[in-house]
């Protein structure tokens, strides 16, 4: 067992709690009694967890979605799929291992799963890039995309990331063609698409892996236009300025629910989806299952007009 | 995704050998500042590269590209819309969407709806995108032009609605769709419903092809972020003007995140050509005829 780092704002209310349990989790041999107190504790810390993630602010959901025990796409994949398989490289250019891509099988139907992939350590990140995809990641899962369509198999993605990678290399070989690409021809794709925002949906970065019949959110990741620090960099003139500009962003799963954008809240246990990986799995999966039950009812023509309908009523105006 | 860009008088120019090599985009000024930089009234103008004189009635002629430097000066939406379309020709359209505050965003004293109003009354333009329908030698087209001096061209609500609406009105009547891009992104004051009409403009595109109506997209000065990521740079034929800025992040960013020096005409739509992103750098001047060129070869 472990014990996850605690944000900020847990502190003060778990955070004696935290560090009984640490020492109990550490302790080699432990006899009865330790369970129980482990239990006792664990009970107590969720009811008080409970407490504070009833009523998160924008910037405080912000935080835990980038929590870095918080499960990634390889966590789900290996919680909800069998015998998955992945796929390397765009053949262009170069495999990007920021998105994960492979094939699977899922409650016994074959599926392309695509997902941003983060790292937990330095050297994990650095591998990953931290889950920034360069324009090779896209055109890895447009490949992907076109490989479930010729197979007639349903594509589920998850995103998780904090915007397409802003680099020299990455301008030069397109990266706003690489997104645009996705977006357009995602429209075109004849099967089932069904994504699940599990961390971070950053910007671009993140929609070009979205375009989708289902969108899913879990309670606390977010989705926005722009990061809270570049967003209070630019309209603030100071990135410190992130909290007020995260509330300013509404980010959070509740407004892109309330907007149209995404089909449904996935619950999150107490304390964040970190402290109980398999629950949330199997949440997911449920809201996959479901999502695909509806989905492959749907003739190709009406899946493909209502993709668009989907997103051309998103907008608010007078 | 909206991206500021570099103020002219930053430091950032300093690492080029002499202001001769810096590449053009460093003269826009920052996207609030941009507002200025428009065509003032009267008999003459300064060029904002080469700092020359210029005459209102030979820039006029010369669809405002400098006659001393070839820079391509910032124009309005409506001189856009003069210089692609026949005369009279053009009927705007989807003008009765106007711009809500959905989020009711707002930053230190300042809220998203002031802003708004206080520019459309001071640009005399309602949104950061004019669409419609017009004639381009005697061709019937569709034709959208963005407004840079409205929060940087920024795409939201309306953009997106208006631009989606215009392109497929284009697909069922099976008419050719041509875009002018300038912007610096999705608009973040309205948070995830401007991101999604990158998607929503992309569906449109898509509907374009379905249609086999030719999307034409002109991408002008600055051109970045969402705006880049979406359907500017998803035309069957995409056209550039010389020297303008294209990109998804903002050199200031990338500089922040790659900690190197930028490299020269980094973003440029010179080196977007050379990368394989760009049909072809059209200048103003001969604009209009290489798009009935190329409608005209498309649809025959």
């Amino acid at each position: 067992m472990e014990v996850p780092i605690l944000l900020d704002f847990e502190k003060k209310k778990l955070g004696s709690l935290h560090a009984k349990l640490k020492i109990l989790y550490a302790k080699r041999e432990k006899r009865e009694k330790d369970y129980q107190t482990i239990k006792k504790l664990e009970t107590k810390l969720q009811s008080k967890a409970a407490v504070i993630y009833k009523k998160l602010s924008c910037w405080q959901r912000t935080q835990v979605a980038r929590h870095s025990s918080r499960p990634y796409t390889s966590d789900y994949i290996q919680h909800i799929f069998k015998d998955f398989i992945e796929i390397h490289g765009d053949r262009l250019y170069k495999d990007d291992r920021s998105i994960l891509a492979g094939l699977a099988v899922f409650n016994g139907r074959s599926v392309v799963v695509v997902g941003h992939q983060k790292g937990r350590n330095t050297q994990e990140n650095i591998e990953f890039n931290f889950g920034m995809p360069n324009p090779e990641g896209y055109r890895k899962a447009l490949r992907l995309f076109k490989l479930a369509d010729k197979f007639s198999m349903p594509i589920i993605t998850f995103i998780d990331t904090p915007g397409a990678y802003p680099g020299i290399g990455a301008e030069k070989r397109g990266q706003a063609s690489a997104i645009a690409t996705n977006l357009q021809q995602m429209f075109s794709i004849k099967v089932p698409i069904i994504a699940i925002v599990i961390g971070e949906g950053g910007s671009g970065g993140a929609l070009a892996l979205s375009v989708a019949d289902h969108i899913h959110m879990l309670e606390n990741s977010v989705y926005s236009v722009i990061s809270p620090e570049s967003c209070a960099s630019i309209l603030w003139r100071d990135a410190s300025y992130k909290k007020e500009a995260a509330e300013a962003l509404k980010n959070d799963a509740k407004t892109a629910f309330r907007f149209g954008i995404v089909d449904s809240i996935i619950e999150e246990v107490p304390g964040g989806a970190h402290r109980d990986s398999m629950l949330t799995a199997k949440h997911v999966g449920e809201a996959i299952e479901k999502s695909l039950k509806t989905l492959s009812r749907k003739s190709v023509a009406t899946l493909l007009a209502e993709r668009i309908e989907k997103f051309a009523k998103v907008g608010e105006f007078l | 995704m909206q991206n500021n860009i570099d103020s002219p008088d930053g430091q950032n120019n300093n690492d080029y050998e002499s202001w001769l090599d810096r590449p053009k985009y460093t003269n826009v000024k920052t996207l609030e500042d941009r507002t200025e930089t428009r065509i003032p009234q009267g008999t003459w103008v300064k060029c904002e590269n080469c700092l020359s004189q210029l005459s209102i009635e030979q820039l006029e002629k010369n669809s405002y590209v400098c006659l001393k430097c070839d820079e391509h000066l910032t124009i309005s939406t409506d001189k856009w819309i003069s210089l692609l379309s026949d005369k009279n020709s053009f009927k705007e359209l989807f003008s009765q969407i106007k711009t809500s505050d959905p989020l009711e965003f707002k930053t230190a004293g300042n809220s998203y709806k002031d802003k708004i109003s206080l520019l459309q009354k001071k640009l005399q333009v309602d949104e950061a995108v004019k669409v419609g329908r017009a004639t381009l030698n005697d061709i019937p087209i569709l034709l959208s032009v963005m407004e840079f001096s409205f929060i940087g061209g920024s795409m939201g609500s309306v953009v997106g609605e208006r631009i989606f609406l215009a392109m497929k009105m284009a697909a069922d009547k099976k008419i050719p769709f041509i875009s002018v891009a300038r912007s610096g992104g999705a608009r973040m004051h309205e948070g995830i419903l401007s991101l999604m009409q990158m998607a929503k403009t992309s569906a449109g595109t898509s509907m374009l092809s379905k249609a086999g109506s030719p999307f034409i997209s002109i991408i002008t000065q600055p051109t970045m972020g969402g705006v880049t990521a979406s359907f500017a740079s998803l035309g069957d034929i995409i056209i550039a003007e010389p020297r303008t800025q294209i990109g998804f992040a903002g050199p200031r960013v990338i500089q922040e995140a790659v900690k190197q020096k930028l490299p020269k005409n980094f973003q440029s739509a010179e080196s977007l050509l050379e990368n394989g992103f760009l049909d072809m750098i059209v200048s103003r001047n001969n604009l209009k005829q290489t798009l009935s060129q190329i409608i005209n070869i498309l649809k025959n």
